[in-house]
């Protein structure tokens, strides 16, 4: 190969924008369901009924102390045998990153909910709301402002993990470069392209959540 | 859909060869430890250098501090992969490139241990960064007080109250090498995950072969999880607030 021709970033255009466009769909569904599934599991596990917060913690546990990728293969196989249909990769990706997702954000509102003062529980209480209402109205908001920034953190670090799809075949942005590269038979060209583009999206996004950071803290 | 469990497909010889499979298997364990380990030290290494410099009242060093963590934060690991293993030896001087990409030994490895250990030394450093930032700054105003140069009071009183800090947060990053260290599969390391999808496709007994990886990979985080466990007990400051065990 030898010497770089950068001719090739033209033409892989239209292919570049459909991958990415699955990447950043595959990242805000998985975002979306995942932090509320993630919420679910959080409120499972600080349930006062042992089994349900047992279950949501053994979930959430196997989930944070498996490689990704393996999820990803597991799920793959395994959800052909409930759906009892073969599925695409790219619907799989999609369950898999929620169900996985769901796990770290679980972790996040949790030390979210259980940074909110107790006194807000006990002022809500006092106002006679009931736990629910508490919850919903006056314990989770205060715990998602909190948590804002390490939630939108979290979900940089998930658009960067869909890249993993590629195990399965899933056609995201890198998986439309590797294509493009063996088309034109400019493979390296077309990684230096996936990795400026993740690079811009995922630096531009962390200033911003940088910057989001010092204005959300909530003043008391 | 029907499965046919069968449990003693470790035992039996793969379609072309005459090892089983669960010599496959102990090859992907041995392959993921080599990779995983060697990251740690080189992450280590650099990234407690890489986040000391980052402390220091310097600016240019600051500057390439930040900029060294920023470079491996935000590329996905898998690209990193790809541009350490197709791009790297491109841009080195032609007959170097060439030695590389064919006589290199390891080379599959050697890759994946570098580029895993220079992503996990950018984590390491914001850690050991976060460790020197939280100690009391009276610690090091004294030491320069008792007559100490900067060096040595970071190599005799700061460094070593900072890395033990440190210690819980490493923990967790050294239990992520080895989950990271899967994503070596892509550039043709033959580690456990490699070996899954290779045994999975070979014998179709997919759901017996994830699980013993999955139970080899619980076990990879356990052992990681309590040698670092050790290190923090035998090194634990006297008279700080930390739990025992």
């Amino acid at each position: 190969m030898g010497e770089f021709d950068f001719s090739v970033w033209g033409p892989s255009l239209p292919f570049i924008r459909d991958g990415l466009l699955f990447s950043l769909r595959l990242t805000l569904i998985a975002m979306t369901g995942g932090i509320v599934i993630g919420t679910l599991l959080a409120l499972a596990r600080l349930s006062p009924f042992k089994p349900l917060s047992l279950a949501a913690g053994a979930y959430v546990d196997t989930m944070r102390s498996i490689p990704l990728v393996l999820v990803i293969l597991w799920f793959f196989l395994v959800i052909p045998f409930l759906t009892g249909k073969p599925v695409g990769a790219e619907t799989s990706a999609i369950i898999t990153f929620t169900a996985f997702e769901a796990a770290f954000y679980c972790e996040i509102m949790r030390s979210g909910i259980q940074s909110v003062p107790r006194g807000q529980v006990w002022a809500a209480q006092a106002l006679g709301l009931t736990p629910a209402q508490a919850m919903l109205n006056v314990v989770l908001p205060q715990a998602l402002r909190n948590m804002l920034p390490v939630l939108l953190t979290q979900s940089i670090v998930l658009f960067q993990d869909t890249s993993l799809v590629y195990a399965i075949g899933a056609k995201d942005l890198l998986k439309a470069a590797d294509v493009v590269g063996k088309n034109y038979n400019r493979p390296v060209e077309m990684i230096v392209l996936s990795a400026l583009i993740y690079f811009a999206i995922c630096f531009s996004l962390s200033l911003a959540v940088r910057q989001l950071q010092k204005r959300v803290a909530i003043v008391r | 859909m029907d499965y046919h469990w069968n449990w003693g497909i470790f035992l039996e010889q793969v379609k072309a060869g005459e090892e089983t499979y669960l010599h496959w298997l102990v090859t992907g364990l041995g392959w993921t430890l080599a990779v995983s380990l060697a990251a740690w030290l080189l992450a280590l290494l650099l990234g407690i250098t890489v986040g000391t410099l980052r402390t220091v009242p310097h600016k240019g060093l600051a500057v390439l501090g930040a900029t060294w963590v920023e470079l491996f934060r935000n590329i996905p690991l898998l690209v990193q992969m790809f541009l350490w293993f197709f791009v790297v030896p491109e841009l080195l001087p032609p007959d170097w490139g060439l030695w590389v990409k064919q006589d290199m030994l390891a080379k599959e490895f050697v890759t994946a241990a570098l580029c895993l250990g220079l992503f996990t030394s950018a984590r390491v450093a914001e850690q050991v960064r976060a460790g020197v930032g939280s100690l009391a700054r009276g610690q090091r105003d004294a030491a320069l007080a008792l007559g100490l140069t900067l060096p040595q009071a970071y190599r005799h009183v700061i460094l070593p109250q900072a890395l033990r800090i440190v210690i819980p947060p490493l923990t967790s990053e050294f239990m992520n090498v080895f989950k990271n260290s899967s994503i070596a599969f892509a550039i043709g390391v033959m580690e456990l995950t490699f070996q899954a999808r290779q045994m999975q496709e070979d014998s179709e007994q997919g759901i017996e072969t994830y699980l013993a990886v999955t139970l080899l990979y619980f076990i990879c985080a356990f052992a990681a999880n309590r040698g670092m466990a050790w290190i923090e007990a035998r090194s634990r400051v006297p008279g700080l607030i930390a739990k025992p065990g």
